[in-house]
């Protein structure tokens, strides 16, 4: 081999690498994972709890969790887009339309009025099917993502605009609906879910460490797994905790406040599903085969344009969850559905949390870290009293940052490769 | 077809291909046989890229006939050559660079069971083996990515990945164009070793020292035609560097030649 030790990959002698030599390969080789975004979300949450009294509360917490949900919806959808290296603009404007979907399904005295879970249901599927629509363009034709879904957020924000033209707004008064944003769970179930989530983490751990054994297959860092195991075990406990924690005062009267936010459970249900959807079955293989390469995927016979197509429909779905939140929070749409920083912050969060532009690289959980340094430095810079607009360039720098690092590391892996 | 070690696993008749006015293939003839390697040689333009995407399913024949092992066939997509056996290293290895080696060995086949949920374990474990079986051992980890990977490390994969899959015909495009010396001995012993396995092995190559070391047989392409087919211990380079320049067979003893349109 080359004398040259710092450009060559280690040598083939070192079988038997350890963690910390696979650490240092993967810091080398760009593979940096979830831990910058981990890192400067602690550095943020840090900053803030000094800087302003009332950020690091249980009341707080739940705030920034009920800000977040509708732009991590969206974000878990744009990870899926990003992965095969496209773009969908339109995201903002499909959620929209999902909450012009829910209000009108479900308005009172009128022939076509359905049970809230009917209208959800009929919203998300809607846009499921703008989102296959709009990624027909792109796979079949070959037209750029870019100008298809640019075309998309203007029609839709047309139809959003037509369809409430006369009212101005629509009020949503089914409870169904309306609770998927406000219904918060006892303390009780909280502790109940907490529990369930732990067990079914636990659950698959084992399992899989179980079948690795079963077919002699080496468990690669067990104290990683382990380490893994009691991380997410604690968190799903103290956050519940910390929810329970939540509590309204008025006139020196304390009583117990709202407690585990349903969107929460929400969140973690999607991570959980799209996560396995990506990481577990062969289409969330193709997905990362298609953004890596797409014409190796092709020539392996993956059906490219159908994983292009139901990428897309991901990302309308996702849309039309985050969109039903969100005029659930409101309890109400009107003309400005689907507008304001919804659709930067959606595409921030997920490119903040890790996930490449240039495809084939990021993870699910990407979009909820990435959303929560959004939602965490709104907040805090709200707490600190500052204007819509320092939060607004703050975030941009922070953007920039995230892009700039994916270049950078983009760049490293290709060098360390070949 | 005289007796059953010389029929062809693979026989191409009168293939014809063309991409709008350029002729890429004209009435090309081509067989190879279980357990030789052909080399498939001829200077760039000849046509050879064109005729393996058309064997693998790749590109669609404009007009010709496809026989594999006996039986007419029609190969409509990569997932058509794959179900007959037929497997394509391609100089561009077609990896994802951003997936390890196990899910590169199993790209577009994945071992699943319920709801497409992929067995990881049983595809590692037959990595593995695949690995040790070719004597592969020059990959630290098969749970790497394949950016991380030297060129004739990606290379190995590859050839790997194509006979993973009791492929009958593996169909190698320049294999060791961008390799070192040492690595060139390694993937053409591999090569080798293929063929002794009883594989019929199609081989592109530029290099023709690598081509007389290992190939059986030798065909000509020349500007989407054929020139002659070789026996490679009966031929010298320079008959066939002439076949590839001039486009003419020497008259030389050991020329079979193929004759045109001629039915089986």
């Amino acid at each position: 081999m080359s004398s040259d030790a710092s450009t060559v990959p280690g040598p083939s002698a070192e079988a038997q690498e350890g963690l910390a030599q696979r650490i240092r390969d993967n810091i080398r080789g760009g593979n940096l994972g979830s831990w910058p975004v981990l890192i400067g979300l602690t550095l943020i949450v840090v900053f803030f709890s000094i800087k302003a009294d009332n950020f690091f509360t249980a009341p707080n917490f739940i705030n920034i969790i009920t800000q977040m949900g509708g732009v991590t919806m969206l974000a878990y959808g744009v990870v899926f887009v990003l992965l095969i290296g496209e773009i969908d603009l339109s995201i903002s404007y499909v959620s929209g339309i999902a909450g012009v979907i829910v209000a009108q399904a479900t308005l009172p005295e009128t022939s076509y009025q359905v049970p809230g879970l009917v209208a959800i249901i009929l919203a998300i599927a809607a846009c499921a099917l703008i989102g296959a629509f709009q990624g027909s363009f792109v796979a079949l034709i070959g037209v750029p993502a870019f100008v298809v879904t640019l075309a998309g957020y203007q029609i839709w924000q047309g139809v959003i605009q037509k369809s409430i033209e006369d009212k101005g707004v629509i009020v949503i008064q089914d409870n169904t609906v309306n609770n998927v944003a406000n219904y918060f769970f006892s303390d009780r179930n909280g502790w109940i879910i907490a529990f369930i989530v732990s067990a079914l983490y636990v659950a698959s751990a084992v399992a899989d460490v179980a079948s690795k054994r079963r077919h002699g297959v080496a468990v690669r860092d067990p104290l990683l797994i382990a380490l893994k195991v009691i991380g997410v075990v604690a968190a799903s406990f103290v956050t519940v905790w910390i929810c329970n924690f939540d509590t309204k005062s008025s006139d020196g009267d304390v009583t117990p406040g709202r407690g585990l936010p349903f969107i929460l459970l929400l969140i973690v249900a999607m991570l959980l599903i799209l996560t396995f959807l990506a990481k577990r079955t062969t289409f969330g293989r193709h997905v990362y085969a298609v953004g890596g390469n797409a014409e190796a995927a092709r020539r392996s016979g993956i059906n490219v344009v159908r994983v292009r197509i139901f990428v897309f429909m991901i990302s309308g779905a996702m849309s039309g969850l985050g969109g039903v939140y969100l005029a659930a929070r409101l309890n109400s749409v009107d003309l400005n559905a689907g507008g304001g920083t919804l659709l930067i912050d959606a595409i921030a969060a997920a490119v903040i949390g890790g996930t490449s532009l240039f495809g084939g690289r990021g993870e699910v959980r990407d979009a909820l870290f990435g959303a929560l340094v959004i939602a965490t430095i709104a907040n805090g810079l709200n707490t600190l009293n500052l204007t819509q607009g320092v939060i607004y360039a703050i975030t941009g720098g922070i953007l920039l940052f995230a892009v700039t690092l994916d270049t950078i590391l983009r760049r490293r892996q290709q060098k360390t490769g070949r | 077809m005289t007796s059953s070690a010389d029929t062809p696993l693979l026989e191409l008749r009168q293939v014809t291909k063309r991409f709008g006015s350029v002729h890429a293939l004209t009435d090309v003839d081509f067989e190879v046989r279980s357990g030789e390697v052909m080399a498939l040689v001829g200077d760039n333009g000849a046509g050879k890229s064109t005729l393996i995407k058309c064997i693998a399913g790749i590109h669609a024949m404009d007009s010709g006939d496809v026989v594999f092992d006996g039986q007419n066939v029609t190969i409509h997509g990569p997932k058509d050559a794959a179900r007959l056996g037929i497997e394509v290293v391609y100089q561009d290895l077609a990896l994802c660079d951003n997936l390890d080696v196990v899910q590169n060995m199993y790209l577009g086949r994945e071992a699943r069971d319920w709801f497409h949920r992929l067995k990881e374990p049983v595809m590692e474990a037959k990595t593995a083996e695949t690995m040790k079986s070719l004597a592969v051992t020059t990959i630290k980890s098969i749970r790497q990515p394949v950016a991380s990977l030297s060129g004739g490390q990606r290379q190995s994969v590859a050839v790997a990945r194509a006979v993973m899959w009791n492929s009958r015909l593996v169909i190698l495009d320049e294999p060791t164009a961008a390799l070192g010396v040492a690595q060139t001995a390694q993937v053409l012993d591999l090569v080798k070793r293929l063929a002794d396995q009883g594989l019929a092995v199609v081989l592109i190559s530029h290099n023709l020292h690598d081509i007389f070391e290992v190939a059986t047989r030798i065909t000509v392409l020349r500007l989407g035609r054929n020139i002659a087919v070789y026996e490679r211990a009966s031929t010298t380079q320079q008959q066939v560097v002439e076949a590839i320049t001039a486009g003419v067979p020497t008259k030389v003893s050991g020329i079979t030649q193929v004759a045109p349109g001629a039915p089986a």
